[in-house]
């Protein structure tokens, strides 16, 4: 139906996956990784292959440039790269092969760049490797190609070590390295999973201009829906192993074909719905071990319109129309918008919103500032002679939480929101200004606060896999705050904590496991039992979803929610995926290098007057919905350093309508802005005048047609 | 009733799932097994000889430095007495007991106990240091690197000539000299166990930091603590041969495989074996313990991986 890919498909494909299998020998036989996978990409093509953890994407990615490490092997199949087989290529060729033609990029660019050696000597190395290239020569391609990724003063990024450069940066030059040679293909394995939305975004328009310009095949990895929509013109869904969907990507998001498609996709909050208007609905149960594959059907455990052919016959790849591959028995009778809602799910709205402003509230900091002292290393520094300096991590941070809602924290890594929750629990000291809970003064250290306090508020953590003391139970964890704050008598403890796990929908089996038995979602679930074991009236969440796959996501996000409901907990909910924080919270707070820049109501902050940072943050999330048009903003250089941060606003050196006030924005250099106020307890931390805020157009605007 | 009975039948057999587990842990290293089994070997060999031996260790009833025969499988040494008798003695104060003088003979061996006592101190100081951090680490940690300045055999000579001859001493010699060693490896394991967010947990619900060190950080790292430990009986056995030889080891009547070498060396021109086989006692089950030791070591790591 559209014409560039048929052009494209008269070449012939630059990489061809026919029935791929890989496996793994394991103690005691081997498994299957990936079965059966196929499909191609042709030149100046992006595809992207998205799927839940565990579902074999990045063992695709190294079977195609024979990675396997030792104990994996291709199993079946065949990996055309320009008309050649690369399975059992000898080793030499291949070597020739991915250092010349197939280049990868990594999730984390600080592993992929070795620290001790220059830039400039890694990247030249290269060249001078793998095509001999003289040194001079070398160098020249090398800072070409620099500036080609948008690095600024490139021969001065050479002299650099790896560490000197920020993370955005970093991933450029690893982009910049994997395209020295002009390669062919270049894999991606979720290259901007590490950064920050404003980095993502400049990322990810770099390699959708390199596509286009370099006509380079791009074989794209995430586990983001939304980043994968903006970089790539055709999806391959993977699922346990499977290619169960190949399409493009407008169908994909428009009428997803395959259940489990069409389950990531309502498990992910579209930026703009809140927890009052809609709902989401993660996909039941979890992704298979590649050794416990069900029969049938890889999904139809989890699967809502399973029948009998399920269980028993596997599906094939069939072409459905438009390109259009699905693996599902009834694809073409499954119609999306007619799904209801298993009766598993159900979170009523009512209940979860108390009343605004009546209430005192539960939670009160003032100009709470939190410094750390900086150790230098040098002479002086050691003596004490240099003055003592500090990352202002928070500066003049305010906030007031009612009781029974949400306060949500945003901002890019870096900008403190840990920080400040880390302080309000106590784990850090605070330099100044004050917290009050209800009406107690706990600015000081957790070790001067009472057993009632530490009882009330607690905290879940981000990442699952340390949230859990490894040795022991799950009943053993739960049951531990119950008994030291004395919430439950000793004998009813065991009762008391099979009652809170089955609040998190886990049954009373889960008592006796062990963390290493458990996976990623479970642990969470755990930590937020265990935080909810004192019954605590305030609850930070610290990125509790952030580490967690998609359905998981949905699901823990629905636990809080139904918590909340019950408990009335007050939460402060840290997040970095703002259409994540837009559905869970109730107000918001946006925070930059310390400093708050916005707060209001949930929807205040997502609609116009904006914040010149909260307008910039919002234009760069990756979203998924096909209908809606969003405005480009994208920020220049890089968060300061919190040590010696800008003066005045701290956003001035990178905020992009500062050239709207007169004299070129001089005042923002020179003066804290006021907080203005927008009405309803909207607050705007600009030296923009209200006029000026209000004018600016929304983020998101309805596509025309 | 029935709930509860059954409640503490599952926990009794998810423990035995543990055990077995770890059992079949050790069996999949070839390397292991074959350590256990020179060391098991020794432990047996002590065993029987606190009910048994060809003949009485301390009696001179034979000719001097005869080869080995038929009546004495090892041969004599220079006062006549019979070898294979002494070395199997001679196991007993290494591994099976501790003779105390006032209070009489405690099971466990010198070498155990003082293993036993370097893990204890070492781990003590060790997580206070990696766990509290700043001044106590420095404070702690500037002591233990002194200790390891010196000559270890000179702090044992330090350590007995002040306190005289003695199990006792042995075992505190032993232990002072260890406990730097498995005080560096608690610390830098706890230093990475402090970082992980079930401590930022327990801190918040207030623990004293004893509980958090204890509690909490222990479990996590007493495996390859053992595994250390384990390697440290093996120095621990060099530790008393070296003490033996110089004569400042554990005291008589019972038979001392350090010493037996020591004695024994006067005669090395004329019966070379009466030095070798106490050499070979030591070096085997010092060997077997440091197989185990690695062996096990490597399977672990393979699991966590």
């Amino acid at each position: 139906m559209t014409n560039p890919t048929k052009t494209l498909r008269k070449n012939p494909p630059v990489l061809k996956l026919e029935n791929v299998s890989v496996a793994y020998k394991v103690r005691g036989g081997e498994v299957e990784a990936v079965q059966d996978v196929s499909f191609e990409i042709g030149r100046g093509e992006a595809i992207g292959i998205v799927g839940e953890s565990g579902c074999g994407k990045s063992t695709l990615a190294w079977a195609v440039v024979n990675f396997l490490g030792r104990n994996g092997y291709v199993k079946r199949g065949s990996i055309h790269f320009q008309g050649q087989n690369l399975v059992n290529q000898g080793r030499e060729s291949l070597q020739r092969l991915r250092g010349d033609k197939i280049a990868m990029v990594y999730q984390d660019p600080m592993k992929a760049l070795n620290p001790s050696m220059k830039i400039g000597e890694q990247m030249k190395e290269v060249l001078t490797v793998h095509q001999k290239m003289e040194e001079a020569e070398a160098i020249e391609r090398c800072v070409k190609m620099l500036q080609r990724v948008y690095m600024p003063d490139p021969m001065n990024v050479l002299k650099r070590y790896s560490h000197q450069l920020s993370g955005g940066q970093q991933q450029r030059v690893v982009i910049a390295m994997s395209l020295l040679n002009n390669p062919a293909l270049l894999i991606m394995d979720e290259p901007t999973t590490a950064l920050d939305v404003t980095v993502e975004a400049t990322v990810l328009d770099l390699i959708d201009e390199l596509r286009r310009e370099l006509d380079t095949a791009i074989m794209y990895i995430s586990h983001n829906l939304g980043v994968v929509s903006r970089v790539c013109s055709r999806v391959a869904v993977m699922y346990a192993g499977k290619l169960v969907e190949w399409a493009e990507v407008e169908n994909i998001f428009r009428s997803p074909k395959h259940p489990y498609t069409q389950g990531l996709i309502r498990a992910i909050p579209k930026l703009g719905e809140d927890k009052l208007g809609s709902q989401l609905y993660p996909i039941p149960g979890r992704v298979p071990a590649p050794n416990r594959r069900p029969d049938g059907c890889v999904f139809h455990p989890r699967c809502d319109y399973v029948q009998g052919i399920c269980r028993d016959k596997k599906p094939a790849l069939r072409d459905v129309g438009d390109g259009i591959m699905v693996r599902c028995h009834f694809a073409e009778l499954i119609d999306p918008s007619e799904w209801e809602p298993p009766d598993a799910v159900e979170i009523k709205p009512e209940g979860l919103k108390s009343e605004i402003g009546n209430d005192a509230a539960l939670l009160n900091a003032v100009n709470l500032k939190t410094y750390y002292q900086v150790q230098g290393s040098s002479l002086k520094d050691l003596l004490g002679l240099n003055p003592k300096r500090y990352v202002r991590a928070v500066e003049d941070a305010s906030l007031e939480v009612v009781p029974g809602r949400t306060l949500g924290i945003v901002g890019e890594s870096g900008c403190g929101k840990s920080t400040l929750i880390k302080t309000i629990i106590g784990l850090e000291q605070s330099t100044a200004g004050s917290i009050k809970f209800k009406g107690l003064d706990i600015s000081s250290s957790l070790a001067d606060r009472s057993e009632a306090v530490m009882k009330e508020i607690q905290m879940v953590f981000q990442n699952p896999d340390s949230t859990m003391n490894p040795a022991y139970t799950v009943g053993q964890q739960i049951a531990r705050p119950m008994i030291k704050f004395g919430v439950v008598p000793k004998n009813e403890v065991r009762q008391a904590v099979i009652n809170l796990l089955g609040n998190m929908r886990m049954g009373e089996n889960y008592y006796d496991r062990l963390p290493n038995q458990l996976s990623g979602g479970e642990k969470q679930r755990v930590g937020i039992a265990r935080a909810l074991a004192t019954y605590p009236d305030l609850v930070l969440c610290d990125e509790p979803v952030s580490a967690l796959d998609v359905s998981v996501q949905a699901a823990i996000l629905n636990l809080l929610l139904k918590v909340q409901r019950k408990y009335g907990t007050t939460m402060l909910f840290i997040a970095h995926d703002l259409s994540v924080v837009r559905y869970f919270c109730d107000e918001i707070i946006v925070m930059y290098l310390g400093q708050m820049m916005e707060k209001g109501q949930a929807e205040q902050i997502y609609a116009p007057p904006y914040h010149p940072y909260t307008e910039a943050l919002l234009s760069a999330v990756p979203v998924i919905d096909p209908g809606s048009h969003q405005k480009r903003i994208r920020l220049e250089g890089n968060v300061p350093s919190a040590i010696n941060p800008p003066s005045g606003c701290r956003f001035h050196t990178r905020c992009p309508r500062r050239k709207l006030l007169p004299n070129g924005g001089k005042i923002c250099e020179e003066q804290l802005p006021p907080w203005q106020d927008m009405g309803d307890g909207h607050q705007i931390f600009c030296h923009l005048p209200e006029e000026t805020l209000c004018a600016f157009e929304p983020v998101f605007t309805v596509k025309e047609g | 009733m029935e709930s509860q009975q059954n409640i503490k039948k599952k926990n009794y057999s998810l423990r035995l799932e543990r055990i077995s587990q770890s059992l079949r842990l050790i069996f999949s290293s070839k390397i292991a097994i074959i350590g256990l089994s020179m060391f098991v070997f020794w432990v047996v060999l002590g065993i029987v000889s606190i009910f048994w031996t060809p003949y009485e260790p301390n009696a001179t009833q034979f000719a001097q430095n005869l080869t080995p025969n038929a009546t004495n499988w090892l041969g004599t040494d220079h006062l006549g007495r019979d070898i294979l008798s002494r070395l199997m003695t001679g196991t007993q104060v290494i591994l099976l007991k501790t003779r105390l003088p006032g209070i009489g003979v405690i099971p466990g061996g010198v070498a155990l106990w003082g293993v036993f006592g370097s893990l204890l101190l070492g781990t003590v100081l060790g997580l206070n240091a990696g766990y509290r951090g700043g001044w106590t680490d420095q404070v702690i940690m500037q002591f233990l690197d002194a200790l390891i300045a010196f000559p270890v055999i000179v702090l044992y000579l330090v350590v007995i000539s002040a306190l005289g001859r003695g199990d006792l001493v042995v075992i505190l010699a032993i232990t002072v000299t260890g406990a730097p060693g498995v005080a560096r490896l608690a610390r830098s394991l706890a230093l990475d166990i402090r970082t992980r967010d079930y401590i930022r947990a327990a801190e918040t619900r207030g623990e004293s930091p004893w509980y958090i060190m204890f509690k909490e950080i222990l479990p996590n790292v007493s495996s390859p603590l053992l595994v250390d430990g384990m390697l440290r009986v093996g120095y621990a056995i060099f530790a008393i041969g070296t003490l033996g030889f110089l004569g400042i080891g554990l005291p008589p009547p019972d038979p001392d495989w350090g010493n037996m070498v020591n004695e024994a060396r006067r005669n090395i021109f004329s019966n070379q074996l009466a030095v070798i086989w106490p050499a070979l006692s030591i070096s085997t089950l010092v060997i077997g313990l440091n197989l185990f030791a690695d062996g096990l070591n490597e399977e672990i790591n393979r699991f966590q991986k």
